[in-house]
């Protein structure tokens, strides 16, 4: 009997060897995780607005917590990776100063309207960021908000006195080491044992969102003469990408190159449909009617002459029928008959004819983009309820990317992404086509734990509310492919997020 | 009988299954040394809990006992898939007892008791992996119970009484894996409860077989704790009408089980005491955890438990080894209430394998200092809980949890 008492005993000192609950294997464990032939202690992210937390139109602090870089640092934590700092913003408004002067607008918030209806609205308040106070870095997350390609390597982009002039990055400026400073430059002197580049989006993405206003520069070599919304020539973005992975890896870091997506992915460019306007029959009857002789007319004369091909005779014909019907809208790319339409045998009135010079209406290929939702069908003169955008007045051709336009921005993006690609497995980084991700994402989207993840605006869950930049739920999700693509290149076991637990969009009525 | 004992307790102990829900067995320090058995006990007025019936058979005029202990209990959760980790910082409970019988005749007994059979004390770190299912819970029920105890012969008697219950729940949790106010902080509810009573039954019988065998059973009735006027206190909620939330009055049920025991004890060899207790509480009373929000903006929660009933065996020994001094020890497997894919991190409980060892100091004739120490031990379970909804689509909360608990006890028995 004795015998009992004693094993009690022996079993309750075993008992007393933990006073806390222990794990056979913890996950906080050094080596429960691996980061395998990577070394993480130092991850520098380079990159544009995407890499910053960019969300809702403006850069916040709550946006930046939730980048991808650092819901990443996050989970290099528990293989090997050291500290991640970031640029925070001051407050989670979003807006920038420069001396006390808002220089960049709020953040969006999806307000309740007087309606009843939810949508995005900027959040009223004072932002308390201003560009002038430079942080004391360097910072770990280097992404900057706008950045095209060939920024990264350009001195003075951080400097703040070029700002105002365009010459210059507001969001650089917070965080540059001098005036004359590069992104890359100040990313290097980090001595980063691993790095993350996205770059390259706004070389073709500025062009898409102002509906191809800006040039395509194919061709031209020169940067520093290229406009805000042109298109980047493919052999200049080679060039200064290899200048990038090459400072990156000078070292012997490692690394992850993240390609371009789509333009057509994203809720910017998929939310407007094309046939946007709706019209009872009497309506569109009234409207053939003014368009007749046009139609039938003008048009075949024009051909007969020789102005236009049938071809573009055909694109420029004006129908409308009873239910949606696609808007009209002036088309640079078409040939501007202003001046042939006032002479003979036409001899139209000068305000037709202006109407008329660059006229057709959107096509189903087009894609009209999202700031185009607050014009369509809106009457910009009071006095006269019979101007109507896109039926007698036509739409800007900044809210229309047209097929053609398309076309220059996938030629440039396969250009770049080409590149991205080779160079990835040149220097064998780990390579992530963010492309295919973000197209399963628009075309049927990603089941998560609670959901299907897809592109639809301000319910779909992975975009945010400016329709380009991703949720924070979007941003775990790039998070976890980066991940993916590291763990595979560099036979690591860095442990994925729940993207479940990233939020969306934020609600607020001001 | 040396071999068979320590191969039963050896075969339970390498049992693999699933305890306890929110049950806290911790009655008396001398019941608890041995394993918590008691119901065919007699030995001191932990008899009011343990059995009634037993009190009339208790030597002294008077009896006394009173005492604490101090639960430190420990829940450490792991996510191997995404690496999230989290370890409670539960404040020690320290849940108390006091047991009085009079012998008012040869053949009744009267007997009050206070008791706290039910509770949990569950703190995780704000904001956690599962913060959406508990933050915080608090939860308290102090049993009140006026005794009589009867014999009709020496062989036979009869005990029981009515329970007055007062009970108080205090719970905070985040209201969904993501909402958040502009800042970013997590939207959460408390939901806040006390003062809440009600009222059940306790009916028991012992038969003392011969003199030295005796046999128990206590059944101790189910109690609705039904808190009628809760309160709901909102935080960190969004500016938008999107989000209704408002502090608002609440409704809410808390089951307290029934329990039926029965069990034995043998005397022997002059100073041994054997006892063996079978509890069986009726957990599958526990079916939802629903909280009905007085503004009907703010829809019912609704938190799936289906709880089953559970069986507790437990073991324990006595020897008096000398005039002053008297050692116990006991052990007992106590099975988890928890099905498969209910396991919810506010009462994360899988079976557990329990060992109890204590001794009672015999200060002259009529005071007895109890000693007693409780380790639980519970198995690292890989568990979910799959009743968590968002947008109507099940959300398991999944990983793996391991918990322990230490329990040191202190009291004093007085006789007279």
């Amino acid at each position: 009997m004795k015998n009992i008492l004693k094993y009690t005993f022996v079993i309750l000192a075993v008992g007393f060897v933990s006073c806390e609950p222990e794990f056979d294997t913890p996950v906080t464990d050094e080596g429960f995780y691996s980061s395998g032939t990577a070394d993480l202690s130092k991850y520098v992210s380079l990159g544009n607005s995407l890499t910053a937390g960019y969300a809702d139109g403006a850069l916040y602090i709550t946006g930046q917590e939730n980048s991808y870089p650092n819901i990443m640092a996050e989970q290099f934590a528990f293989a090997g990776g050291g500290e991640f700092t970031q640029p925070l913003m001051n407050d989670n408004i979003g807006g920038l100063l420069l001396n006390g002067a808002q220089i960049t607008e709020n953040r969006f918030v999806l307000a309740v309207g007087p309606n009843g209806n939810p949508g995005p609205i900027r959040l009223v308040g004072t932002p308390t960021t201003d560009i002038t106070n430079r942080l004391s870095g360097p910072f770990n997350n280097m992404g900057v908000p706008g950045a095209k390609s060939f920024h990264l390597v350009a001195p003075g982009y951080g400097n703040v006195a070029g700002v105002l002039a365009g010459a210059a990055n507001p969001y650089f400026a917070r965080f540059a080491s001098s005036e004359t400073a590069t992104v890359i430059g100040d990313a290097a002197a980090q001595s980063p044992t691993f790095f993350s580049l996205w770059i390259g989006n706004n070389d073709i993405l500025s062009y898409a969102t102002s509906g191809g206003l800006g040039v395509d520069q194919a061709g031209n070599f020169d940067p520093s003469t290229y406009g805000g919304n042109d298109i980047t020539d493919p052999n200049v973005f080679a060039s200064v990408y290899s200048q990038q992975v090459e400072a990156l890896t000078a070292s012997g870091a490692k690394g992850v190159l993240v390609n371009i997506p789509e333009v057509t992915s994203i809720p910017y460019f998929t939310t407007v449909p094309t046939k946007a306007i709706p019209l009872d029959a009497a309506t569109a009857g009234a409207l053939n009617a003014q368009f007749a002789a046009y139609n039938t007319q003008v048009l075949p004369g024009l051909v007969g002459i020789g102005f236009i091909t049938p071809e573009e005779a055909a694109l420029r014909m004006i129908n409308f029928s009873a239910g949606q019907n696609f808007p009209i809208m002036t088309d640079d790319d078409l040939t501007d008959l202003t001046a042939i339409l006032q002479g003979p045998p036409f001899s139209l009135p000068a305000s037709l004819a202006t109407l008329l010079g660059q006229l057709r209406q959107v096509k189903s290929d087009d894609l009209i983009v999202l700031p185009a939702s607050s014009v369509l069908g809106t009457t910009p003169d009071p006095s006269n309820p019979q101007g109507v955008i896109g039926v007698s007045i036509p739409l800007s051709d900044q809210f229309v990317l047209a097929v053609s336009e398309q076309a220059r921005v996938t030629t440039a993006s396969a250009a770049y992404n080409a590149t991205i690609q080779a160079l990835a497995g040149a220097k064998g980084l780990a390579f992530v086509d963010a492309k295919s991700a973000l197209a399963r994402v628009a075309n049927g989207g990603i089941v998560y734990d609670g959901g299907v993840l897809t592109s639809q605006f301000v319910t779909g869950g992975a975009f945010s509310l400016d329709g380009v930049h991703p949720t924070p739920r979007g941003y775990a999700y790039t998070a976890n492919l980066i991940i993916k693509a590291i763990n595979d290149t560099y036979n690591a076991t860095i442990p994925m997020v729940h993207i479940g637990n990233y939020a969306t969009i934020t609600l607020a009525n001001n | 009988m040396k071999k068979v004992l320590v191969l039963a307790v050896f075969a339970l102990a390498s049992a693999v299954t699933y305890a306890g829900g929110y049950r806290v067995s911790l009655q008396g320090n001398k019941a608890l040394a041995m394993g918590h058995t008691g119901v065919a006990v007699v030995n001191s007025s932990e008899s009011v809990f343990f059995n009634p019936a037993g009190l009339v058979f208790l030597e002294d005029k008077i009896n006394i006992s009173a005492g604490v202990h101090g639960v430190f209990s420990s829940i450490a959760y792991q996510d191997t898939s995404s690496g999230a980790n989290a370890r409670t910082d539960s404040p020690v409970g320290t849940p108390l007892y006091l047991y009085a019988s009079y012998k008012a005749t040869d053949w009744l007994a009267l007997g009050l008791g206070v008791y706290t059979p039910y509770g949990s004390t569950v703190e995780y770190e704000d904001d956690w992996a599962g913060s959406h299912l508990v933050n915080n819970i608090d939860l308290a029920a102090i049993y009140i119970q006026p005794t009589v105890s009867f014999k009709i012969n020496d062989k036979l008697s009869f005990g029981g009484g009515p329970i007055y219950v007062t009970g108080s729940v205090n719970f905070n949790r985040n209201l969904n894996r993501t909402l958040t106010d502009l800042e970013g902080n997590r939207s959460n509810v408390t939901i806040d409860a006390s003062g809440v009573s009600s009222w059940g039954w306790v009916a028991s019988t012992m038969v003392n077989l011969t003199e030295n065998l005796h046999i128990g059973a206590t059944y101790r009735s189910e109690i609705i704790l039904d808190a009628e006027d809760g309160t709901a206190e909102f935080e960190n909620i969004p500016n938008s009408p999107l989000t209704p939330f408002e502090n608002t009055s609440i409704k809410a049920s808390l089951p307290l089980p029934a329990e039926m025991t029965v069990g034995m004890s043998y005397d022997f060899c002059e100073k041994w005491v054997f006892a063996f207790d079978f509890n069986r509480t009726f957990w599958d009373v526990y079916e939802s955890l629903d909280i009905d929000f007085a503004n009907p903006e703010i829809p019912d929660s609704k938190n799936a438990r289906n709880y089953k009933n559970a069986s507790v065996y437990r073991f324990g020994m006595q020897y008096e080894a000398t005039k002053m001094f008297t050692l116990r020890a006991g052990y007992y497997f106590d099975e988890s209430p928890v099905r498969d894919g209910y396991f919810a991190p506010e009462t994360p409980r899988n079976d557990s394998n329990n060992f109890t060892a204590g001794l009672t100091v015999n200060l002259g004739e009529r005071l007895q200092i109890d000693a007693s120490f409780l380790y639980s031990h519970f198995k690292e379970v890989d568990a979910s809980y799959n009743y968590y909804f968002e947008n109507g689509v099940s959300v398991p909360f999944s990983g793996t949890y391991k918990t322990n608990a230490f329990v040191p006890g202190l009291g004093l028995t007085y006789k007279l």
